[in-house]
């Protein structure tokens, strides 16, 4: 009884003590956390492919040591190890990389939980509109020290995209649907761009009028009849992956069932597979200008 | 017993046949955009200015024709299925037809494969042939244990063979992109928009095959309810009425899969209200069935594309949403 009490405010003491330690050293910790003085990263691992293309446009390429599974773009980063993508990031691999700096999608809750007990700096992408393009990799510019190259750099891709506006404007906006899935060989499992998001952006920049601006939603799942009831003037397929030489035609055969959208008896059907269309990164200005020539093959360039 | 059967089986051909034909006369009339009656059939109208007539027969049309084939398939092949089982809660997914047909579809979606089969594109081509797969493996494996063909196998060996597709249809997931995994989560959703009447005439001969031996089926299905030996007592060959039923409503579902997808609930809601309607006597039960499951699906689908237009619902989700607690209710009333 007596032994008790003696032993009580002794364990108090002892327990209070730590605590006091363990919350200096965490307050150290976090001092040494500060972005204060953040040191510029030199072991980038980026698992999203529009920043490791702007990482590259903007001259922070030989930092980067790894990048996502489907990367593939500039040809560089064909040599870096892959460590995983959104949904299967592999952790280890990150890990045993030992970076500096892991950009990483804002979703991905688990890997930034894992990655920050190891006290690894994180850049935090989302995806959005064109608009936030150039302001992401002026962002990530000042992250990784090459602030400078950012700023001109987003300022040409700007330059770019204001060209074209200027190139189109004026010009009659054709009615436009945006598919960017479907099966193959059908029209079915129809997805289109609703009137949010940089794909929307592209085409509106590009001098076209998206048909499903109305839907505030990235994706719309088009049925055959929203899709006759909007009689599209121009049906525009982007698609990521450079389709087979003998699939190609196919493809854009299948839309010859709603032969009498405007699009079809025009001849107005376009596919294009080319990957910078699909990626908000720095191609996106060439993007622009590659759907302005397919939707406007009058004017200049 | 009062009615003798011919006036019986007229009046619920008359009664369901009338609910199919008013259900494919209306459904084309409704959707998410308003469409005039007069501009569809207006012959002065070339079509291909007719936005009204384009809509009515390229969109309408044919997914109201395929929900009618759909629907009536799988819900004649739960009939089979639930007699051929002596089970009532056995649907035609039962047996792993769709977990093989789902299989298929991913295979094909995932690795990107264009081909066009007999004009049937890859994903439902591969959906009917992983059915088949499925079905032919259940059916080996049944006979393997017995000389016959034993129920109790076939159930097992078919709920195990959902089982391992679906592990088989994660692992391939695994190796799909994003645009892919929606792709598939689309198709396993059930979707009757096929926007042409390929599909449906391709899969004609098979539901032509399915429905003539279904009603051969219906007199064996009878004599099958009461038990595998009072049934042989009575004259009919066993084993061939099993090993027909179980082929041609695998038949019958595998391309029901095929044209719509894996749309659940139909085949165990619709034999188990026809039921409750006419009784249990296999020669009304599946021509009323098959009238009734036509009305079902395409119903469901009006509401699928109506109820939160312009966005679609996949029908699956309506079906689901009317199945599901009703065969909870189906399961609670049995005990």
């Amino acid at each position: 009884m007596n032994k008790r009490i003696f032993v009580r405010p002794s364990v108090l003491s002892v327990l209070s003590g730590a605590a006091l330690l363990v919350s200096l050293l965490l307050s150290s910790a976090e001092a040494t956390r500060q972005p204060t003085e953040t040191p510029v990263p030199t072991r980038i691992i980026s698992l999203i492919p529009a920043v490791t293309e702007m990482l590259f446009a903007i001259g922070a390429g030989p930092q980067v040591v790894a990048v996502s599974s489907f990367d593939t773009y500039p040809v560089e980063v064909s040599k870096l190890p892959r460590v995983g993508a959104l949904i299967d990031p592999d952790v280890e691999r990150i890990l045993s990389l030992r970076p500096d700096l892991v950009a990483v999608y804002g979703s991905q809750a688990n890997l930034r939980a894992q990655l920050a007990r190891a006290n690894i700096p994180l850049y935090v992408y989302a995806h959005a509109e064109l608009a936030d393009i150039p302001v992401t990799m002026k962002t990530l510019g000042a992250r990784v020290g090459r602030a400078g190259e950012a700023q001109s750099t987003a300022a040409a891709i700007e330059a770019r995209i204001a060209a074209v506006r200027t190139r189109v404007a004026g010009r009659s906006r054709p009615r436009t649907v945006i598919v960017f899935d479907r099966e193959s060989l059908a029209l079915r499992g129809i997805y289109a761009s609703g009137g949010f998001g940089f794909i929307h952006d592209m085409v509106n920049a590009a001098g076209g009028e998206n048909i499903f601006a109305d839907v505030n939603q990235q994706a719309v799942q088009a049925t055959t009849e929203l899709i006759l009831a909007r009689r599209p003037e121009v049906i525009l397929e982007l698609r990521g992956e450079p389709l087979a030489a003998n699939v190609r035609p196919k493809e854009i055969a299948v839309w010859q069932a709603l032969g009498s959208l405007p699009a079809v008896r025009t001849g107005r059907v376009y596919l294009i597979d080319r990957q910078l269309t699909v990626i908000p990164g720095p191609r996106v200005a060439e993007a622009i200008e590659v759907i302005a020539r397919t939707l406007h093959p009058g004017a200049a360039r | 017993m009062t009615a003798s059967l011919g006036r019986r089986m007229a009046m619920t051909l008359t009664a369901f046949g009338l609910l199919a034909a008013g259900a494919i006369v209306t459904a084309p009339l409704v959707g998410s955009t308003h469409i005039s009656l007069r501009r569809v059939f207006d012959p002065a109208i070339p079509f291909s200015d007719n936005v009204d007539a384009q809509i009515f027969f390229i969109a309408r049309l044919p997914r109201t024709l395929a929900g009618a084939l759909v629907g009536s398939m799988l819900a004649t092949a739960g009939v089979v299925f639930q007699g051929l089982l002596r089970n009532p809660l056995a649907t035609p997914f039962t047996l792993g037809v769709s977990a093989g047909a789902a299989l298929g579809a991913m295979l094909a979606i995932t690795f990107g494969w264009s081909f066009a089969w007999v004009g049937v594109p890859a994903a439902p081509a591969a959906s009917f042939v992983g059915s088949i797969a499925a079905v032919a493996i259940v059916y080996a494996l049944a006979r393997a244990r017995h000389q016959g063909l034993s129920t109790n196998v076939l159930l097992l060996a078919g709920v195990t063979m959902n089982a391992f597709f679906s592990a088989l249809i994660l692992f391939v997931q695994y190796f799909a992109d994003f645009a892919q995994t929606y792709r598939i989560l689309h198709w396993l959703m059930g979707d009757l928009d096929i926007s042409s009447y390929q599909p449906i005439l391709t899969a004609l001969p098979l539901v032509l095959v399915s429905f003539a031996v279904f009603a051969w089926l219906a007199r064996p299905l009878n004599l099958l309810s009461l038990g595998g030996e009072s049934a042989g007592t009575r004259g009919l060959h066993v084993v061939g009425a099993q090993r027909a039923a179980f082929l041609s409503a695998s038949l019958a579902t595998g391309a029901a899969v095929s044209v719509g997808g894996p749309i659940g609930f139909i085949g165990i809601v619709v034999p188990h209200l026809v039921r409750l309607l006419v009784g249990p006597d296999h020669r009304l039960v599946l021509p009323a069935s098959a009238l009734f499951g036509a009305a079902f699906l395409i119903g469901c689908d009006v509401v699928s594309r109506t109820v939160m237009a312009p966005i679609e619902l996949p029908v699956g989700i309506i079906t689901a949403l009317i199945g599901g607690p009703f065969f909870l209710w189906l399961l609670v009333r049995k005990r």
